[in-house]
């Protein structure tokens, strides 16, 4: 796999948030930003990691990275708009 | 006593043995048309056909008038779907029956007959849903609804993913969507968002072990996967895509006083497959079945391989013959069938 960074344009801490807003703040944020624009998403384990990505998908998004946080257990991933 | 009064007597005896005669037919013709008697006397409910609970405004608004009209302004719900209009008097029968057909519409049906199928939205609108429910419904019930199965009745019902909105193990015939997932490691980068989306603990990743890397690609355990098509929904790079697709089928469930759980007997049929399947159940179910039993009780009492060696090899189904293979779909309830 080829390492590459990517920098995000816009960044996103959902810890602590609950669903469907877990969904509809992505969404929002997603909305305000360009076709093929990278949005940094925090999310808490357990539900959000869990349907999250999947409705994301459905939209038309692709999340291309997937990392643990080794503090609190959380996950950051990379979106690029679709 | 005079002749006359003997005279009389007798032909009233006569009349009223007749009247008898016909309140006894007339309640088992009502009866299989849709309507039911009530405790209140003179009084029947309207069970109104709505196949897989998908109702147009016109016939909710023809309910709605007609239960003001003969009813007392309100319907009931009733738990296989059907609109129902109680507290209509025996005389206005005829008239709301043929007010129904107006709009196109008939009575359900009740007795020992094919009742009307339900369902679950699918992918109507539903995401979740991996077949046409509300397709496949109509069909089903356009083509067997009403047939007598010469025993008892026979209810059926479609669920459009493993979740079983509309328990499918609990119908003579229960169909239910499947997927099979598809590995194609090559395009799997690890990010490991399956194992998340997973909720039955199926997925791992390869090298996962004490200390090791996760390496991916994942492996999926058969025995734990429920064919929910979760993983597939999630993939961001389409590593995981739909194999084999379409109905789980179930036969001889029931509720009631005595519930029993269906097997599974066939995996990953099509829709003219569950239309076959169907057809040839009832015949089965009609050469076999003893008085008013359930196509369950039947079984138990004939043994499923002889279900399987009649009716399902025969359609070239994907047979569920063990009960090893059929433990998969128990998924850790607390299941049981034909156990007090």
């Amino acid at each position: 796999m080829n390492e590459v960074l990517e920098i995000a344009q816009a960044y996103l801490d959902l810890r602590g948030e609950t669903c469907p807003f877990t969904f509809v703040r992505t969404k929002l944020r997603l909305e305000k930003m360009e076709g093929g624009e990278v949005l940094e998403l925090i999310l808490d384990d357990g539900e959000p990691i869990r349907s999250v990505p999947r409705s994301m998908k459905e939209e038309g998004h692709h999340i291309f990275r997937v990392e643990e946080l080794p503090e609190d257990g959380a996950y950051r991933l990379l979106i690029r708009k679709g | 006593m005079t002749e006359e009064t003997a005279t009389k007597l007798e032909g009233l005896k006569t009349s009223l043995a007749q009247e008898a005669q016909q309140v006894r037919l007339d309640l088992n013709e009502l009866k299989s048309g849709g309507f039911i008697k009530q405790t209140q006397r003179d009084l029947f409910t309207v069970r109104l056909r709505c196949p897989g609970g998908r109702v147009d405004a016109a016939k909710l608004s023809k309910a709605a008038e007609l239960a003001r009209k003969y009813g007392r302004g309100e319907v009931h719900l009733s738990v296989r779907q059907s609109i129902e209009i109680p507290y209509v008097h025996y005389q206005h029968l005829e008239e709301l029956a043929r007010e129904v057909k107006e709009v196109d519409w008939s009575v359900a049906s009740c007795g020992p007959r094919v009742r009307v199928p339900t369902a679950c939205a699918g992918c109507s609108y539903n995401p979740n849903a991996l077949v046409d429910t509300q397709g496949l419904c109509r069909e089903v019930d356009r083509r067997f609804f009403g047939t007598p199965t010469g025993h008892g009745k026979f209810k059926m019902s479609l669920s459009g993913c493993p979740i079983d909105c509309f328990r499918t193990r609990e119908m003579d015939l229960g169909f239910q969507g499947i997927v099979e997932p598809l590995a194609l490691p090559e395009r799997c980068t690890a990010c490991g968002l399956c194992l998340k989306a997973c909720e039955d603990g199926a997925l791992k990743m390869s090298s996962s072990g004490e200390g090791e890397p996760c390496e991916g690609p994942p492996v999926r355990d058969p025995a734990r996967c429920t064919l929910c098509g979760d993983c597939i929904k999630v993939c961001p790079f389409d590593a995981i895509v739909p194999g084999k697709l379409g109905w789980l089928i179930r036969v001889g469930g029931k509720h009631g006083k005595h519930p029993l759980f269906a097997y599974e007997v066939a995996q990953f049929v099509s829709d003219e497959g569950v239309l076959a399947l169907i057809e040839r159940t009832l015949s089965w179910y009609r050469e076999n079945g003893r008085g008013k039993e359930r196509i369950g009780t039947t079984l138990g009492r004939l043994g499923l391989a002889k279900y399987l060696i009649e009716v399902v090899h025969p359609l070239g189904l994907e047979v569920i013959e063990s009960s090893e293979e059929r433990r998969r779909f128990a998924a850790g309830g607390n299941f049981y069938h034909g156990i007090a």
